[in-house]
């Protein structure tokens, strides 16, 4: 049970404000921002999702720059009231087709019909998109999704590669097309996030591939639908020991465990590892796994500090990508926490290098370098001459790193996992929906040690 | 239109801020109110927004109501949908004006089209305006019998806020029957949650007072209606299965194979997208296989894979959350979690409040078969950027070393941490190496080799400084120059600013001296004189007690200071078992993220300060209360805290009393045990010397304390005491709601009592020692409350008691009500005594 909702702004302005109970006094926003906005006085961490201040329990979660905020004196379950507002930041979005401050301030008022709607009295009614439907009246004004920061997961699709429709991910669920009839399509994405921890050696410490697939339909007449996954596809490993030896080079996948949503049903899915639902409007995570079988890491990162003389020292960071040639990684970033008495840092690349940036990060000491984009099968390298205030008694080694990476390559994915086929079951020869199946891996906490 | 971005953060009434534009839009209303051209919908639409997004950034627009609900008059629903909202925020200001909106709501409510029906309704249960009630119940009654599930969903949350106005309009119209009677039959499965939350609601509150409600609300979690609720249960969306789950984790099956037909009907629960019914649902497992050691074991290995791809996917928040759940569970069975400890290393890109929960699972996880990893790890975190992290990653290798057997390697890497020579790496290594040799002294050699290659000018911070001196004290006959160290030092006496590093270093020169006087005795003396001229009033102190007891006799000084040591075998864990006990019961809660229950921080009107005595209060309440779950007790609220004890003599079931948990604890991690090296001790707690009061007693006059020796003083009471005393809860509250206060007045405590009173439990075996029993108990420091009663020798006359103790004032409130008044002066003579005493035996 809930007392208050709001969204506020990255200032701290209330776009949307709503009292379901009154139990809690109006200043709570402010009480709220200023708390998050000064957590720790030197401003170095970041406030929990949840706290408390003089009985008042706030909780919120951050959505493309905002706050979503829900307030209450009661104990309640935490992740039921975290999950509502993520929720309703999607409620929000499948109805405004962009989540955005500025498409919720130019939505605010369909927004308030539909938190009337998702709770009553602090009590959470629905959040089903296709049920809110039917109260709401409000016209979505869409905004336009090309200047805007992309909200999800599903947003990766519109960097770079043409193959994707990009803007049926910020198509709403409810305003209709300029050319008056909707299209008839469904969206499936698998979605690997990725972590893996390379020792100074480069041996793997540690990895593990979390993944979802994604849906998002935009088919008329609730159609059923079946989803098949690999064949050899199972669930549960012995125990969770890791072990990077085993099950390498054999084509089974090996998940370790996975939910679904609500609407899936498993009749099936001992037998042939199909999936069948009937799937609500808007965008939902069909199913969430969790992998931490072998894996091929994408890319290989070698690292290399060593003093150069006095108060001067060299760095060498390369990067191998080990996927095929057909395929293309974007958006590459890495990082490296350099010496605290770093005072420069001057890099050369290799010849010929294009889409690529660097830079040194004075105030916290850190390395950045950028690429554009990394084929498969090809090898990037960096050097940096670093220049030190003060000689360094203790080994470098221990004073940098370790090296960090984030990266997104569309239509690879490292789990193997695959949607065989989907199959739409509607009895017309001339229904012929899009159907999309895109994966994509992304880094999550991708680490070499050094 | 938007909102007009970033005007007025705080606008108050004051600040001009918004007033000429409100008289603007006053104006535009009117002329729109009679206007019925084409269009004027779309201009009114414009104008309801700008209201709208004024109100929403806290421009106060209460002076357009009238305008606002003479334009209302539309049969356009956006329009309809903005005024209600407005209405809904200002007619609780405006009580007056909001009258006027009755007319057209309830015309509303008579709608043919439901929808509109329902948001009618909605909007007139939601002025919250106490007079107006009157116009509630009709519309109410007919929405509860509406056709449309959509009406009756709204009319049931409407009761509710109706109940919230005026309990005594909701109670008078018998809604809650009406609404029992929709949650047993009602074919929509929204309209029966939403029943259900209010009944619970309405119940719970009206539970203290009537009878026949705590009767209805004890039948919610009774068997027919559970198995109702349960065989339902996946019609129910999945917020409403989280509340089914909840009031399930209050039922208590007969038998295990009641347990196992739960467990197995909501297994596929577990494999929930939502994070939110995974752990309601785990929570109903852990309940019901309290009593079953092995099952409940086997309910952790279920649900650590569920939980584990929850933490990994949906957003950092929901993971957090569930991250604390899992926190707790390695917390209070790491063995189980053993072999799972690469899921708890940090990632580079994880906040803070993150990482400390994962490096607490990651020590607590630690056994000999991991620990070599584990702390391999930890240390690569030492060098990380984020220096609190760093610090806290130090901190866990030092907690491992502390909980194990063979910290033979562990050494080392602390060892190692020394010579990394980054200074806050060096002072939590100083802290560590500290409590490792106090708890290992046979490690002295290979650190003191190490420590003594520290500069002292190389630790600035207070701890880190203090253990290094106290390293040096201790061990000053292996050091070859801790007399040099100590002796510059002294010299910088004036530029330590840390009281607790001056004291250390008077200590450590005392140490120094009788290990190695000639070298020590000049410095000594220079320490000394500095610390008796130290302004800071615990360094004089301590420097004048020395220089006395030295004068005195050296060799006394040297018993007294420097004895020899035992070896400290377990630190004091800081949270005691039984609060962790609760917060476990409170599993699925706020208990679990804020590491402490829910009677800690949520306030009076939300839950009651009270708890049960669950400890020996129950053994006085008799067999029933062994039933007890601490669960159960701290859901109620305030006032009905107290009936929930005979509630439950009904639902003996399986379970034994809360502290039966059959996942064991690693001992170590929870002992409270802690034996201090007897010197300080003996010298910090002179009390603890005395056996009997007297000897306290007489203690305590010698030093000065200025204790008027109290239970002396005060005659021997005439009363006699039930020793066996017995109340019911329900009993007691009855009485104390019925009978007078028969005396008020204010009690001292000693400074004894109030030392120990770290913890209501401490009070409540001294009271019943006493024959003074007490029935429900609560708060926390510095002010605590009780609830005692006692019983007349051979007679079934009672004396109920309230207690307040502020442990700040040393004061204690008491309020006295009693069966027979003429006995309650000598009852409270024989209750002060009793409380005086508290402490000193």
């Amino acid at each position: 049970m809930i007392s208050q909702f709001f969204v506020l702004s990255q200032r701290g302005d209330n776009i949307v404000f709503r009292d379901y109970r009154g139990e809690v006094a109006k200043g709570s926003a402010e009480i709220f921002f200023r708390k998050v906005k000064f957590w720790k006085e030197d401003g170095q961490e970041e406030a929990p999702p949840v706290f408390n201040v003089d009985g008042v329990n706030y909780f919120h979660v951050k959505v493309v720059g905002l706050l979503f905020v829900a307030t209450t004196r009661v104990n309640v379950s935490p992740s039921l009231v975290l999950e509502l507002l993520q929720r309703i930041a999607r409620v929000i979005k499948d109805y405004l087709g962009v989540l955005s401050e500025d498409s919720l301030r130019k939505n605010f008022v369909l927004v308030y019909e539909l938190l009337d709607e998702v709770i009553d009295f602090g009590y959470v009614q629905t959040t089903s998109t296709e049920v809110l439907k039917s109260y709401v009246f409000n016209e979505p004004i869409v905004v336009d999704a090309a200047r805007l920061q992309p909200l999800g997961p599903a947003a990766i699709f519109m960097q770079g590669t043409k193959r994707m429709p990009g803007t049926a991910v910020t198509k709403s669920v409810v305003a209709n097309e300029p050319g008056g009839r909707k299209r008839e399509e469904v969206f499936v994405d698998i979605i690997e996030k990725i972590s893996v921890t390379f020792s100074s050696s480069g041996y793997i410490l540690t990895s593990e591939i979390d993944g979802t697939i994604q849906m998002k339909s935009y088919l008329s007449g609730n159609p059923e639908i079946r989803l098949a996954l690999n064949e050899d596809l199972s669930i549960g490993r012995g125990g969770t020991v890791y072990d990077y030896r085993s099950s390498s080079g054999s084509g089974a996948v090996i998940l370790d465990d996975c939910n679904f949503h609500e609407s899936v049903r498993l009749d099936s899915f001992d037998m042939d590892r199909t999936l069948s639902l009937v799937p609500p409007d808007g965008e939902f995570p069909v199913m969430n796994y969790r992998m931490t079988q072998e894996f091929k890491p994408p890319f290989r990162i070698n690292c290399l500090i060593e003093e150069a003389g006095q108060l001067k020292a060299e760095v060498i960071i390369k990067v191998r990508a080990e996927f095929p040639s057909n395929i293309t990684a974007n958006t590459i970033a890495v990082q490296m926490p350099l010496p605290k008495y770093t005072t420069r840092a001057s890099f050369e690349l290799e010849p010929g290098a294009v889409g690529q940036r660097t830079d040194f990060k004075e105030a916290n000491k850190k390395l950045e370098w950028g690429l554009k984009k990394i084929v498969g099968g090809s090898e990037h390298t960096l050097r940096a001459k670093l220049t030190f205030s003060q000689e360094s008694h203790a080994n470098l080694t221990k004073e940098a790193g370790p090296v960090s990476m984030t990266f997104t390559i569309p239509m690879y994915n490292v789990s193997r996992l695959q949607v065989k086929y989907l199959q739409i079951a509607k009895k017309s020869s001339s229904y012929n929906p899009y159907r999309w199946v895109r994966y994509v891996t992304q880094a999550n906490s991708y680490v070499a040690r050094i | 239109m938007a909102p007009p971005a970033q005007s007025q953060r705080s606008p108050s009434p004051s600040q001009p801020s918004g007033k000429s534009e409100v008289s603007d839009l006053k104006l535009q209303l009117r002329q729109l109110a009679g206007s019925r051209a084409p269009g004027v919908d779309d201009s009114k639409r414009e104008l309801f927004k700008k209201v709208i997004s004024y109100m929403t950034i806290g421009i106060d627009v209460s002076s357009l109501f009238g305008e606002m609900v003479m334009c209302s008059a539309t049969s356009d629903i956006v329009l309809k949908k903005m005024c209600y909202l407005y209405v809904g925020n200002y007619a609780k200001v405006n009580p007056d004006l909001a009258l006027l909106t009755i007319n057209f709501l309830q015309r509303d409510c008579r709608d043919e089209d439901p929808m509109i029906r329902g948001l009618a309704l909605r909007s007139l249960c939601s002025l919250r305006v106490a007079n107006l009630v009157e116009y509630l119940v009709g519309p109410l009654g007919s929405g509860l019998k509406d056709s449309n599930s959509y009406v009756r969903m709204v009319a049931v949350m409407g009761v509710l806020k109706l109940y919230h106005i005026s309990a005594s309009t909701c109670i008078d119209a018998d809604f809650p029957s009406i609404l029992k009677h929709l949650m047993l039959h009602d074919s929509d499965t929204q309209v029966v949650a939403n029943c259900l939350s209010a009944l619970q609601e309405i119940w719970s509150a009206e539970a203290s007072t009537s009878e026949e409600a705590s009767r209805e609300r004890e039948a919610l979690i009774s068997k027919p209606f559970i198995y109702y609720l349960l065989n339902r249960i996946k019609e129910f969306c999945e917020w409403a299965q989280c509340l089914v789950l909840e009031l399930v984790t209050k039922y208590v099956p007969s038998d295990s194979s009641e347990i196992f037909d739960i467990m197995n009907l909501l297994e596929d629960r577990l494999q929930h997208a939502n994070g939110a019914v995974v752990l309601a649902t785990i929570r109903v497992f852990l309940q019901l296989t309290l009593s079953m050691t092995d099952v409940h074991q086997q309910v952790y290995e279920r649900i650590k894979a569920p939980l584990l791809t929850l933490v990994s996917s949906g957003s950092p928040e929901q993971s957090y959350a569930v991250l604390s759940h899992l926190h707790l569970l390695v917390m209070r069975a790491p063995y189980v979690f053993s072999s799972d400890y690469k899921h708890f290393y940090c990632q580079y890109n994880e906040p803070s409040y993150v990482k400390r929960l994962k490096l607490e699972m990651l020590t607590a996880v630690a056994n000999e078969s991991n620990t070599y990893e584990i702390v391999t790890e930890l240390c690569e975190y030492a060098a990380n950027v984020d220096i609190p992290i760093a610090r806290e990653s130090i901190r866990a290798v030092g907690k491992i070393a502390l909980q194990q057997y063979d910290v033979n390697a562990i050494v080392d890497r602390l060892l190692q941490f020394l010579e990394m020579e980054k200074d806050y790496v060096t002072a939590e290594a100083l802290v560590l190496v500290k409590d490792l040799l106090r708890k290992y002294p046979q490690w002295s050699h290979d650190c003191i080799a190490v420590v003594g290659n520290i500069s002292s000018k190389n630790v600035q911070e207070p701890k880190a400084k203090a253990a290094l001196i106290w390293m040096l004290g201790e061990y000053s006959q292996d050091m070859q120059d801790a007399p040099y160290v100590l002796e510059s030092l002294v010299e910088n006496w004036d530029e330590e600013h840390s009281a607790e590093v001056r004291l250390h270093l008077l200590t450590a020169m005392m140490k120094c001296f009788f290990k190695r006087p000639p070298e020590t005795q000049s410095a000594l003396g220079a320490a000394l004189a500095a610390g008796i001229a130290d302004f800071h009033q615990d360094v004089h102190d301590r420097a004048l007690f020395y220089y006395r007891i030295l004068r005195y006799n050296v060799s006394v000084a040297e018993r007294v200071v420097n004895p020899p040591k035992q070896a400290v075998s377990v630190f004091a864990d800081t949270q005691s078992s039984e609060i962790k006990d609760r917060i476990f019961d409170e599993f699925n809660s706020l208990s679990v993220l804020y590491q402490k229950p829910s009677y800690m921080f949520t306030d009076k009107e939300h839950r009651g300060p009270l708890e049960f005595a669950d400890e020996l209060g129950n053994l006085s309440i008799g067999e029933a209360a062994n039933n007890v779950v601490p669960t159960q007790m701290v859901e109620e609220n305030d006032k009905d805290l107290l009936l929930t004890t005979s509630e439950k003599e009904e639902t003996k079931g399986s379970r034994n009393n809360g502290s039966a948990y059959s996942v064991p604890y690693d001992g170590s991690s929870t002992s409270v045990f802690a034996s201090q090296t007897q010197i300080e001790s003996a010298v910090s707690n002179p009390t603890l010397a005395g056996h009997s009061p007297q000897a306290s007693f007489a203690i305590d006059d010698l030093l000065g304390l200025g204790i008027p020796a109290a239970p002396a003083v005060l005659s021997p009471p005439q009363l006699k005491l039930n020793t066996k005393a017995a109340l019911d809860p329900s009993t007691f509250q009855q009485k104390w709601r019925q009978l007078p206060v028969a005396l008020s007045q204010e009690i001292s405590v000693s400074p004894q009592g109030v030392a120990a009173l770290t913890a209501p439990q401490a009070l409540l075996r001294h009271m019943q020692s006493h024959s003074i029993h007490c029935i429900a108990s609560g708060g926390q420091s510095p002010n605590f409350k009780f609830f005692f009663f006692a019983q007349k020798f051979e007679e079934s006359s009672n004396y109920l008691v309230e207690c307040v103790i502020n442990t700040s004032s040393a004061k204690a409130q008491v309020k006295i009500k009693a069966d027979d008044q003429n006995t309650s002066q000598d009852f409270s003579t024989l209750f002060e005594s009793a409380l005086s005493k508290f402490g000193t035996s």
